[in-house]
Order: structure tokens, then C-alpha cells, then sequence
């Protein structure tokens, strides 16, 4: 179904609060690490993987989940938690490893975990998708119509969980979308340099599913293929695998020296940024003009300043929090 | 361990599949998948009747796909179910461990706690019958070397059904070891001890409780699951020498009763750690650190252990005796204990 105004608008207003987000995360993570970086200095220490242009993939499937919905996400994952409605001002403080973190402070920006909507993720590459396809048995086994996405990078297509899991999927007709998020890059390695073939989407074929890749970084196009895919698995009718192009702006890791590209690489990927593209159309279609899309930033930014402010006004755990919740209470 | 006489015999797989069974009537949210664990009824049938009982819905035969089913056990758990899980062979952990240690054990802390997996894994485990390295490995202390899982390693068909039962309904991961030799197969040679009283109701039995299989005051042996036995028999036959061995077996590894350990120290001042798995590193080191830690005063003679001499498990029959610890060589360690 083509995209009417209203969901126009909302996955536009998702993409901009994702780009704002990672973009204010650029700015914050370089606090205290200059000017000498040191990965463990600043408010958010550790690793820091950024997805700022590849919004397009996380907006377009999302928009066709529910909160009873579950998805499972990798080590780059804080578009796929803002698309899901994961608690923004809880995933920041976490990021912040706060108190009021959803995990408080014991899990970091790989590790969000929101039981509230469904969402996870996880650190290790591929280790997401055996999960999605548990959580798509426990809604089968409850009758329930419920689905889970499973969202991953084409690096992880090479993982033996990606096969395990389409195959186990396949074979017990689960309600899963697998969705293979292809930046180009696993860390340095290109898909070329990595991958057999040339399109993920071809190893549906393997698992006797649906495959399906979309070429563009576009949410139009993504939230269409997704639309069915989701469809397909509400109606019971097992997983699907889609396959979505997308564009890594930043590096790897923030600090990522980038070696293994082209600098003029990211400027030539901007010039089809999906944000900017999705400005056009919207504005071409005259469901939006220059104005409200400025206003549309501003909310964007205030939102993801609001969440900042949050994570850095709550406070830390007391240190001996550390002891706390290895095991739940036993009931 | 109060068990009336007449109480009938069951073993050890009968009563861990007569507790799993018991606990899928109870509750509709437990299920249980694995490799052969439907029509086959489990490798080493710990699994025996629930297909035909429960049906394929609620008794699934997986793929040989470790990294899948038992991740797949994880994300249906956090999504409402209490599912069991069976790894075949405790020494194919190597093609899903991820799943287990930095997942499975995770997710909770890292969660802040927010995320609940009611998550049974039982796995067989030991050697004995010739099965090389990569089939006999005990391997348990890695385990509950990692924080987030609850160690089971039961030793009798009592103990086994009470702590299946207390590991279904534990809301937190448990590892639950079957010892092969004490499943009461067929196929291998039958320890007496394979089949014992089970009563018919349910009955669980608390994690982190030890007990104390025979009574003694000269030297206390602590064990676990099939050195329980072998132990055991090592104490009679020192009984007969008129040494009083008492024998604690651990039942759980995390978490440790490290008080019932202490308190027998304090009584017989004088300590025997027997592990069928590698010595280093392992289950008779925390156990003599525990010692050591608190109760080092009370004992009359070095600690001593006696357990796998870090080497592979040898296939061949004399190879695989001579790293195993026996009642022979259990008895010879105790006596030289007490005599010095």
C-alpha cells in the first residue's frame, strides 16, 4: 500500500528523532576524550556504534510492529530501539550508565533491553536471530498473532545463527522476519571480500522462504516490502528474509580511523541521504512545507535534548548495585 | 534424605521425566525441545512418554541446530514460556556456548533484572564406557564458573526429580547434569544405584542444600553426582577398616552450600575432594578455598582432592580407568588422610 500522509509524516518524524539522536551521540561521546581519546573516559565510555544513514531500514519495518511485537537487534541498535518505542530517556541514562538506565547502568549501549515493547539486543554478531525465532514460538504456541523481526548486518548473514535460525524458522513455519540491514562493511571487511554471492536475499531460496532485497536506502521502499513480510508472518504463514541496502555514515565504532575507505566515500553516500530524499517527496507530494519541516527538526532535537538532559541529570548506581540482579527473585 | 522404604523404584531418567512430565501438566507454559528428545525419548531418556503424552506441539525434536534451539529457548522465555532444553552431550556446548554464557546467563543482569528466563538446559554428562574425549567430559565447573546460571548435578533418582521439578519452577537459567551412568540405561553397565524410591507426587528439593549421603566423623569426602557413588562405596569399605568417612554430596555447584561443606570439616577435621571432572580449576579447588577461607584451623591434615589428572579422556579401557577416580582409589586417598 503506498504511503499515505499521516504515516508519511510519522516515519519521517522517527528518521529525523534516529538522526538527531546519533548525531548529538557524536558530539557527547567526544566529551572528555580529547585531546587524547580514551575509550573509557568521558559521560559515555566504551564502544559507541552510530547509525546515522541507515534509518530507512529500521523506520520501514517497525512501522508495521505492535508492543506485544518483538525484535531483536545487533551491537548497532539504537535505530532499531527508537523505531520500536523503546523508553528514549531510559535508553539514554542507560547509555549514560545511570541508575534510571533501562538496565541500570549494567548493560551499555550494546545491551538495551525493554521487556515493555518487546526489545533487545545483543553485542554478539548473529546472536539476536536465535532469540527472534524463540520469541515467534512462544507467540505461536499462545495463539497469539504476534511477530518477531530479527535485525542484523550482512556480516552476520556469513554467522552459522543465520542459517540455524532460517532454517529452524523455515522448518517450523514461525512468525519471523529476518532482516539482513547491508551497510557494505562488516568493521572493514566488504560484503564482496566476505560473501559468495552477491545478494543475501538469494539464501531464502536455501530455506524454501521469501527473499527480498530492496537496492535503495529508501523508507517508501522498505516500509513496503516490510508491510508484506510482517503480513505474511501475522497470517501465520512462516518467516520471510529481506534484505534492505543502507549506508553507514559514520565509522564502525566512533574513533574508527576508517582506513578501509575512500574519504570522499561518505560524502558521495550523503548525496542520497534518505532523510533529505523523504524532504522531497514529501514536500513534492505538498504534505509538507519548508516550515513545518523545520519545526519537525526542532521537536527532533528537543526530544533527543530531553532525553540527554535526563541521562545526565540522573545519577549514577551506588557502586554495590553491581551485586544486584544476577538472578531474578525466584516466585 | 527421609524416604519411605516402601516407596517404588524408579530410575534416575524415569524420575527426571516423571518430574518433567508433572510439571508440563501443571503448567501450560513448559515445553520442552531438543535432538531426539520426542519419539526416541531423549539419548539417555530423560525424556521418555511426554511425546506421546503432550504431543509434538509441547515436545519438539529440533534440527541438529544447538545455536538455534537453545537461543530460540532464550527469547521464549523473555517472551512468556518456561521452556527445557536438552543439549545432548554436555560436550557440544562448544557449538552454542555463546548462547549460553553471554546470553542465557546475561540478559538478566544486564537488564537491570527486567528480563526473566525460566530456562531448563539438562545435559549429560561423564565418562566410564569408552566414549573418548569429546563424549565423557564432566565439564560442569565451567558452568558454574560463569555468573547467571543456577548448577545441578543430581546423583540419586530422589534427588534427580525433586531438582528437576525446583529447576522448572526456578524463574532464573538452571544447567541440569545427567550423569550417563546413573541414568539406568540399558545399553551400558547398571550401577544399583541407577534406579532408588521416588515417591509419585511432586516434590522439589531446594538449590544450594547439601546432603549428607552417609554420616562419618574421621574424614569428610565432598563429591558430587556419580562420585557420590563411588564414594560411597569407598566408605564402606573403610567402615569395614574402621575409618568413618561421611560423604557429602553438593547437588548443586551455584549455588555452593559452602556451610554443609565447613560444618562437616569442623566435625571430622579432615577433607577428601572427589570430582570426575579436570582437576585444575575446577569444583575441588572452591571447594578447599571454601575450606581454606573459613575453617582452615580445623583441619588435622592437608586437604586432598582426587579427581580427572588434566588429560583428555582416553578412549582406550585401561587409559580411561586409570583417570578416573574409583572406590579403590577414593578409599586409598582417605586412609592415607586419616593414618597420615
Amino acid at each position: 500500500m503506498p504511503l499515505d500522509q499521516q504515516t508519511a509524516l510519522s516515519l519521517y518524524r522517527q528518521m529525523l528523532t534516529i538522526r538527531a539522536f546519533e548525531e548529538t551521540m557524536v558530539q557527547i561521546y567526544m566529551e572528555g576524550k580529547t585531546p587524547v581519546f580514551d575509550i573509557g573516559s568521558g559521560p559515555v565510555p566504551g564502544e559507541m556504534h552510530l547509525a546515522a544513514g541507515q534509518e530507512p531500514v529500521a523506520v520501514g519495518v517497525c512501522a508495521h510492529l505492535r508492543p506485544t511485537d518483538t525484535v531483536t537487534g545487533p551491537h548497532r541498535a539504537h535505530h532499531f530501539a527508537i523505531a520500536k518505542g523503546v523508553d528514549l530517556k531510559k535508553m539514554t541514562a542507560e547509555i549514560f550508565g545511570k541508575e534510571t538506565g533501562l538496565g541500570k547502568g549494567k548493560g551499555g549501549h550494546m545491551h538495551l533491553f525493554d521487556p515493555d515493547v518487546g526489545f533487545s539486543c545483543s553485542g554478539i554478531i548473529g546472536a539476536g536471530m536465535p532469540s527472534a525465532v524463540g520469541a515467534a514460538l512462544a507467540a505461536k504456541m499462545k495463539h497469539r498473532d504476534d511477530v518477531a523481526v530479527a535485525f542484523f548486518g550482512e556480516g552476520a548473514a556469513n554467522q552459522g545463527a543465520f542459517h540455524e535460525s532460517l532454517n529452524l524458522a523455515a522448518t517450523w513455519k514461525l512468525p519471523v522476519v529476518f532482516v539482513c540491514e547491508d551497510n557494505s562493511y562488516a568493521i572493514s571487511v566488504p560484503k564482496t571480500a566476505a560473501t559468495a554471492i552477491p545478494s543475501n536475499a538469494d539464501r531464502a531460496q536455501a530455506y524454501g522462504i521469501p527473499g527480498v532485497a530492496v537496492h535503495e536506502n529508501d523508507v517508501a521502499a522498505v516500509y513496503e516490502v516490510a508491510e508484506e513480510a510482517v503480513a505474511r508472518a501475522r497470517r501465520g504463514e512462516g518467516p520471510s528474509l529481506l534484505e534492505i541496502h543502507t549506508d553507514r555514515y559514520l565509522g564502525h565504532f566512533q574513533g574508527d580511523p576508517e582506513v578501509y575507505r575512500d574519504p570522499q566515500e561518505v560524502t558521495r553516500l550523503k548525496e542520497h541521504d534518505p532523510i533529505k530524499r523523504m524532504r522531497d517527496q514529501l514536500m513534492a507530494q505538498g504534505w509538507l512545507t519548508s516550515e513545518q519541516d523545520a519545526e519537525m527538526h526542532k521537536a527532533a532535537q528537543a526530544t533527543v535534548d530531553e532525553a540527554v538532559a535526563f541521562a545526565r541529570e540522573s545519577p549514577y548506581p551506588a557502586p554495590e548495585e553491581a551485586l544486584e540482579d544476577v538472578f531474578v527473585t525466584v516466585g | 534424605m527421609a524416604v519411605p522404604a516402601s516407596t517404588r523404584q524408579l530410575t534416575s531418567a524415569r524420575a527426571i521425566s516423571e518430574g518433567i512430565a508433572s510439571e508440563m501438566k501443571r503448567d501450560p507454559d513448559v515445553f520442552i525441545m531438543g535432538e531426539d528428545i520426542g519419539v526416541y525419548g531423549g539419548i539417555f531418556g530423560a525424556t521418555q512418554d511426554l511425546l506421546k503424552e503432550f504431543g509434538p506441539e509441547r515436545v519438539r525434536d529440533t534440527p541438529i541446530s544447538e545455536t538455534a534451539f537453545i537461543g530460540a529457548a532464550i527469547g521464549a522465555a523473555a517472551a512468556g514460556m518456561r521452556p527445557i532444553v536438552e543439549l545432548m552431550f554436555v560436550d557440544f556446548f562448544g557449538v552454542c556456548m555463546d548462547q549460553i554464557y553471554n546470553h542465557l546467563a546475561k540478559n538478566t543482569y544486564m537488564s537491570g533484572g527486567h528480563v526473566r528466563l525460566p530456562v531448563t538446559l539438562i545435559t549429560a554428562y561423564g565418562a566410564g564406557y569408552n566414549d573418548a574425549a569429546q563424549h565423557s567430559q564432566s565439564l560442569y565447573s565451567l558452568f558454574a564458573h560463569v555468573p547467571g546460571l543456577k548448577v545441578v548435578v543430581p546423583s540419586t533418582p530422589y534427588d534427580a526429580k525433586g531438582l528437576i521439578i525446583q529447576a522448572i519452577r526456578d524463574d532464573n537459567p538452571v544447567v541440569y547434569f545427567m550423569h550417563k551412568g546413573i541414568m539406568g540405561l540399558g545399553w551400558m553397565t547398571m550401577l544399583d544405584a541407577s534406579a532408588g524410591p521416588v515417591p509419585e507426587e511432586a516434590y522439589t528439593i531446594p538449590f544450594g542444600v547439601a546432603d549428607v549421603k552417609r554420616e562419618g566423623t574421621d574424614v569428610t569426602i565432598v563429591t558430587v553426582g556419580m562420585m557420590v557413588h563411588r564414594s560411597l562405596a569407598a566408605a564402606k569399605k573403610l567402615a569395614d577398616e574402621g575409618i568413618s568417612a561421611e560423604v557429602v554430596d553438593l547437588r548443586t555447584l551455584a549455588p555452593l552450600d559452602r556451610e554443609a561443606i565447613v560444618n562437616s570439616v569442623r566435625k571430622t577435621h579432615r577433607l577428601l575432594v572427589v570430582d570426575e571432572d579436570y582437576r585444575s580449576y575446577g569444583m575441588t579447588g572452591e571447594v578447599i578455598a571454601t575450606v581454606a577461607e573459613s575453617a582452615l584451623d580445623y583441619l588435622d591434615a592437608p586437604a586432598r582432592r582426587l579427581a580427572e589428572p588434566d588429560v583428555p579422556i582416553p578412549y582406550s579401557r585401561p587409559l580411561e580407568q586409570y583417570v578416573l577416580p574409583n572406590a579403590e582409589k577414593i578409599a586409598a586417598a582417605a586412609r592415607e588422610l586419616v593414618h597420615g
